[in-house]
């Protein structure tokens, strides 16, 4: 267990730059994950801290001691991937005894160690197949178990959900977090989903192109979104974006407002920023109504079940509360007072 | 599951297969059928009448000590062809697989020995190690060792592995490296965060992970080194010094069209082709149940 401190990390792959200095202390036991589309450098961002991408320019410490140049093997850490990277002639109990094997542990604790980590992830019934005979969920528990038996101070996570189905990465989700509450170790997390990114983060970092836009609690940046970018990218249906001038702000510098479907309300009233209705999609305990502007952008309000549904190709008004909209200037940053 | 094309009549099915069957049959089946028939006789110098000799020829060539002699001069042939090969295949095409920049030159100056035919393959060497003219026996001489395998038989076989070895390592470079490249990177990056060293993940992942090419490329060798390596025994020992490269293909056409006696060489090949059959055998068995991770 330790901490992580990530010091105006920069890396560039020949002339090309893919991080422009991210800066992030992690706590001894924080579970912290960063978020982003693809190629904005999430990944590369953790295997620098895991040793695999040299670092250009800045520090990567973890527990207090700058790793820089440090082989992986020598960092104190364990990775899960994306595809589970076993190896694949070896069966689940080699797979998860490699490391320990390695470092030349006695052969009655690595027995131990295997076993009590099996029973943490139920995997006792297969320590002796190979991986091609297990199925998504176990190989992926397989990779965790090997992460785990070497009792490492930092655990880094790249996508390690996104090749189970639907049903299954909602179920590991659960079990990853469990698992880390119950073991304490820091923890790093890189996805591109941002309802993982919600559900499992003790703070998140919002990448965007090579930037952290924004590292906080995942509600904190649910609810005051830094940028233009973090609004839209975090919360699903997304933002509605809508022009500053069309909506009557007259704060100076806001080109943007946005402002969360669940915070949009349908009113039969005459109101500055009207639509089309486009359709609508009951969900059960919600429904989404999506409009069209007059200005071609599409709007979504979320409302509840028990509100009226409105006809498709009438017409709606649109209203919210103030203090629930979100101004963003020219370059997207936010340009009002955050509440709160 | 596998989509299969099914024929109502017969006609056509057969005649798709035709060109197939008729090549097997001139070419194949014919000179073996030839062959095993041949090896029952012993025919006279002129070729003019032919002797029922039954197995007589196979007895004859099987208590016969030159032949028992190409047999392990064959297997010693063979075991440094391959391991020659296949060894430094293996190290170049490792080198090659950690290479980032200018891999493709690397690569295609490393192809190019196999466009070389084995007998001209045996030439260049012939003239490299000629004991009068030779680089690189000159160069041997001046660091006082005097080469020459026209009298040395250890010489002679270190040669002709070296001049058969070296075409063949492109070939297997080729393979090694497409064997090295499939391996998921991940795989390697977890055995290095797991605490492996180059060495250890080379002995406990990327050699376990690289058998399935191992092996093919080991029956491959084999059956290069028992069979097409005719020309370049022939171009640089003709067999010799004192029959100490004479291997069994070698022997075949040494014994029948230099020593005339076509009914023991016909009773070799027949030998030969057995053993052809066996490795083709092993090859395909193992080509069926190959290993898919």
């Amino acid at each position: 267990m330790a901490t992580v401190s990530l010091e105006a990390i920069r890396k560039s792959f020949g002339s090309t730059d893919v991080i422009h200095g991210v800066d992030i202390d992690i706590e001894d036991g924080e579970f912290i994950v960063i978020v982003g589309p693809s190629g904005c450098g999430k990944s590369t961002l953790l295997r620098m801290v895991a040793g695999l991408e040299t670092v250009t320019s800045g520090e990567v410490c973890i527990g207090g001691n700058r790793v820089n140049d440090l082989e992986p093997m020598d960092r104190d850490i364990a990775m899960v991937f994306q595809n589970y990277a076993l190896y694949p002639h070896m069966t689940v109990f080699d797979n998860m005894a490699y490391g320990l094997k390695i470092a030349g542990t006695a052969k009655d604790e690595i027995v131990e160690r295997v076993d009590s980590a099996a029973r943490l992830l139920q995997l006792e019934d297969y320590l002796k197949r190979r991986p091609r005979e297990l199925s998504g969920g176990q190989r992926q528990r397989v990779a965790m178990g090997r992460a785990i038996v070497r009792k490492p101070s930092v655990f880094l996570f790249d996508e390690p959900l996104s090749n189970l189905d639907a049903k299954l990465r909602v179920q590991m989700r659960l079990e990853i977090k469990q698992l880390q509450r119950r073991l304490g170790v820091t923890s790093l997390y890189v996805t591109h989903d941002q309802v993982e990114a919600m559900t499992l983060a003790d703070r998140m970092i919002v990448m965007n192109g090579g930037i952290a836009d924004q590292i906080g609690a995942p509600l904190e940046v649910y609810a005051n979104p830094a940028t233009e970018f973090v609004a839209g990218f975090i919360g699903s249906p997304p933002t509605n974006f809508l022009k500053a001038q069309s909506a009557e702000v007259t704060i100076p510098g806001a080109v943007t407002l946005g402002i969360r479907p669940e915070h949009l309300l349908l009113t039969s009233e005459p109101s500055p920023v009207a639509g089309t209705v486009l359709y609508s999609e009951a969900l059960g305990a919600e429904t989404l109504v999506h409009l069209r502007l007059p200005d071609a952008s599409l709007v979504t309000v979320r409302q509840g079940a028990t509100e009226p549904l409105p006809a498709e190709g009438t017409s709606a008004g649109l209203t919210w509360d103030a203090s629930e909209q979100m101004l963003f200037d020219a370059e997207g940053r936010r340009c009002d007072q955050p509440a709160a | 599951m596998e989509k299969r094309v099914t024929f109502k009549g017969l006609w056509l099915p057969l005649l798709l297969v035709l060109p197939q069957i008729v090549i097997t049959a001139v070419f194949f089946f014919y000179p073996a059928g030839q062959a095993i028939w041949q090896s029952l006789f012993i025919p006279d110098p002129f070729g003019l009448s032919m002797q029922y000799v039954g197995l007589g020829n196979f007895e004859y060539l099987l208590g016969n000590s030159y032949y028992r002699a190409s047999f392990v001069t064959t297997a010693v042939f063979s075991i440094l062809v391959t391991v020659v090969s296949m060894g430094i295949a293996l190290y170049l095409a490792v080198l090659a697989d950690r290479l980032i920049k200018g891999s493709g030159v690397y690569r295609t100056l490393l192809i190019w020995p196999y466009a070389v035919a084995p007998a001209v393959a045996g030439v260049l060497w012939l003239f490299m190690f000629n004991t009068r003219v030779g680089v690189v026996t000159w160069y041997l001489g001046v660091l006082g060792y005097d080469w020459n395998h026209v009298l040395n038989g250890g010489e002679a076989m270190g040669l002709v592995v070296v001049a058969s070895a070296w075409g063949r390592i492109s070939y297997n470079f080729l393979f090694f490296l497409a064997g090295l490249q499939s391996i998921p990177k991940s795989v390697i990056e977890a055995a290095a965060i797991d605490g492996a060293h180059f060495w250890t993940r080379f002995r406990t992942i990327v050699f376990p992970l690289l058998s399935p090419t191992t092996f093919f490329l080991l029956v491959v060798n084999i059956v290069y080194a028992f069979f097409e390596t005719f020309g370049v025994i022939h171009t640089i020992t003709s067999g010799g010094p004192q029959q100490s490269t004479t291997i069994l293909v070698y022997k075949v056409f040494s014994d029948g069209f230099v020593g005339q006696d076509l009914g023991s060489s016909a009773a070799q090949s027949v030998i030969l082709l057995v053993i052809v059959g066996l490795l083709t055998i092993v090859q395909f068995k193992y080509i069926e149940r190959r290993v898919h991770y």
